[in-house]
């Protein structure tokens, strides 16, 4: 559903990401992995439309997508890394708002605002100001505006971080509902159990290229294990992207 | 451009605005507060009030009927509210900036000044004691000093005792005199002759009418304030109205500015960029929102000064309307300046506050530009404030029609475009 292809993209003389390709299928799941500055953000960035890449493509169903208002920009929700919400508007008024910068309206709006609120479990807070609510909550509503268009794709850049185990695993629920419903799902993040958990597929970046694309199991198979058994991800991830440290 | 996103921002961003119970208050309580001060400042004497009196203090060391008169014709004027201390509370009353000047008459001012009225004698010096951050009130003392010192001085030389001892001492010594020109020398015995005349004719009919007047202003002024219309006076609420109503409108817009970096900050931007949504709409969206919420300011600034000060627009409705709409559009576009060119939130809110009381200065809102030096007056006509408070002026207390109101607009409009494109171009769209 979603293919990338040899993307690039630098900033000055940094190249944050270089010949990226890899693909994402209707009702899976990828974890894109790698440490800090590997170009992740920048990859998610791109295909989300907020960075132009240099080169290559970005494509929904094999058809290319361009500008600011291609309207297969609608086949594509993101889930920022920040609470990309405003904390001094009800639930609602935000909802209403992210919603209508896709075209939606009136009763259309309210039933997708009402599905969205419903999936991630926060019906009945939908009149509180986003400010009263918990870190966790708020994620969750993160989580919940990247869905009221009901996109195919959706990107979602380290979606739980600061959250607690509870709020965490609601959302890992919520993903795996929208991997039945068969939505295509990016997800980066820093947390090996999250993939474990999660992904179909997992790409793994350094230094702005993919270094790795596998399944678990094959990743797992690449590194061998202490004792002779399975690797852990973690392990994998190091033994592929050394261990010195990224700041 | 489709229409939904574009009414999602404007009514987002008023729910915003009127959310932050402080902005509301910065943006609309504010300014009527302050205007409401400055207005009365500038608003000059009503009708039903005195004018305020400058403070003088007058120290008569003299005594005599020349410097009593004085001081009785300064505690009759209406500009003046005359005390009478020593020399020394005097100097404590300027230097504690109680009392604007003190005027200092001393001994044998009276004599002297009789003797000089004539050009041959040494003139005495009247000393002035003054606050120097009180020029302007020292120099209206100095104006309205010489009217009475005239009046007494020549009411003295010309009816007087002291005059007629003067002229019964000068002219023995003229006739006397042998180094003065023939010629001159009778000419002079003659009119002193005229007047040992004038002082000897017996009381009664017209002498006496005129008897013990001095010279007094041979003319008087017709003031006609130049307002609306004859009988419409001048309203000094209506300028600091529009000086103040554009004043917080530009800090509401430059903060709107802000607060679009504030979003960047917090990934809003990243949300709203991915939404296929064009550049023009995200742009437009802000830039409609600040200026419906920049009209409000000013439109509830105005009302308020219509209803409560008596504020008219004597000239165009339609032209202060459109001056209005001009300057909500010059003040929005001015938001998304600050959005484009701003670095960071805090740095972008200390440069533009510094940026709009410069603007606000320069274009005459705190005080009206006739006070700056004549290059600055003509500098200030690259600021837009200028335009818009001196369209407002004219669509308001000058009376003057709608075609007094189109170079205003037409140059908001112009530094509106100027604003919006380099807004436009500048703007950083990427998201990393």
């Amino acid at each position: 559903m979603l293919t990338i292809q040899h993307l690039r993209k630098s900033f000055g003389p940094l190249v944050a990401v270089d010949d990226v390709s890899f693909r994402v299928e209707r009702g899976t799941l990828v974890g894109l992995l790698g440490p800090n500055g590997a170009g992740k953000t920048t990859t998610v960035s791109m295909i989300a439309g907020l960075v132009t890449p240099e080169k290559g493509e970005v494509m929904v169903d094999g058809a290319r997508l361009s500008g600011d208002t291609d309207p297969k920009k609608r086949r594509i929700g993101l889930v920022p890394q920040d609470l990309a919400l405003y904390d001094e508007l009800t639930v609602r008024a935000n909802l209403r708002f992210f919603g209508a910068l896709y075209s939606l309206s009136g009763a259309a709006l309210d039933k997708a605002i009402a599905g969205a609120l419903e999936l991630v479990g926060l019906a009945d807070r939908v009149n509180d100001r986003v400010s009263t609510y918990s870190g966790g909550m708020k994620r969750r509503l993160n989580l919940a505006a990247g869905l009221l268009h009901d996109p195919d794709i959706l990107l979602l850049d380290e979606p739980t971080v600061g959250v607690d185990p509870q709020s965490r695993n609601a959302i890992f629920d919520n993903l795996e509902t929208l991997k039945r419903r068969g939505k295509a799902l990016l997800y980066t993040t820093h947390y090996m159990e999250e993939v474990e958990r999660l992904a179909d597929r997992i790409v793994v970046m350094d230094h702005g290229k993919v270094i790795a694309e596998d399944t678990l199991d094959g990743l797992q198979s690449r590194v061998a294990g202490v004792g002779g058994g399975k690797a852990t991800l973690e392990s994998v991830f190091l033994t592929l992207t050394g261990r010195s440290l990224r700041d | 451009m489709t229409f939904i996103p574009l009414l999602a921002m404007v009514r987002k961003d008023l729910q915003l605005f009127f959310s932050d119970r402080r902005s509301v208050i910065v943006s609309f309580v504010v300014p009527i507060a302050i205007a409401s001060f400055f207005g009365s400042i500038f608003s000059g004497p009503s009708n039903s009030s005195e004018p305020a009196r400058i403070a003088v203090a007058v120290v008569d060391q003299d005594a005599s009927l020349i410097s009593k008169a004085i001081l009785a014709g300064s505690q009759v004027d209406k500009n003046l509210k005359v005390t009478t201390p020593t020399e020394d509370e005097a100097r404590s009353l300027v230097k504690t900036g109680k009392t604007a000047v003190a005027v200092i008459i001393p001994k044998g001012f009276g004599e002297a000044a009789g003797s000089a009225f004539f050009g041959d004698g040494e003139k005495p010096a009247l000393g002035f004691l003054y606050d120097p951050s009180r020029n302007v009130e020292l120099a209206m003392v100095r104006g309205i000093l010489t009217q009475h010192v005239m009046e007494a001085v020549s009411k003295e030389m010309f009816g007087g005792d002291q005059g007629r001892q003067m002229v019964e001492k000068t002219l023995p010594q003229i006739q006397s005199s042998t180094s003065m020109p023939a010629n001159q020398k009778r000419l002079l015995i003659e009119m002193l002759g005229s007047v040992q005349k004038f002082y000897n004719q017996p009381a009664g009919g017209a002498a006496a009418a005129t008897e013990r007047r001095g010279i007094t202003m041979p003319y008087t002024v017709h003031e006609e304030a130049m307002t609306a219309g004859s009988n419409i006076a001048y309203n000094g609420y209506a300028h600091s109205f529009a000086g103040m109503a554009i004043q917080f409108l530009l800090f509401a817009m430059a903060n709107i500015g802000v607060e679009m970096l504030l979003e960047r900050q917090r990934g809003l931007w990243s949300r709203l960029r991915s939404a296929p949504v064009s550049k023009l709409t995200l742009l437009s969206g802000k830039a409609a929102s600040g200026a419906l919420i920049s009209l409000m300011i000013l439109l509830v600034s105005f009302g308020f000064a219509m209803v409560v000060f008596k504020v008219r627009i004597h000239g165009s409705v339609l032209g202060f309307l459109g001056i209005s709409i001009a300057c909500a559009v010059m003040a929005a576009t001015f938001g998304l300046l600050v959005a484009a060119l701003g670095n960071s939130p805090a740095t972008a809110r200390g440069v533009t506050t510094l940026a709009v009381l410069m603007m606000v200065m320069l274009g005459g809102a705190w005080v009206p530009t006739f006070i700056f030096p004549a290059w600055l007056q003509q500098f200030t006509l690259v600021v837009p404030v200028r335009w818009a408070v001196d369209g407002l002026d004219a669509m308001t207390w000058r009376g003057i029609g709608l075609s007094g109101a189109i170079m205003p607009v037409l140059v908001l409009i112009g530094f509106a475009a100027a604003f919006w494109t380099i807004a436009a171009t500048r703007f950083r769209w990427e998201e990393t």
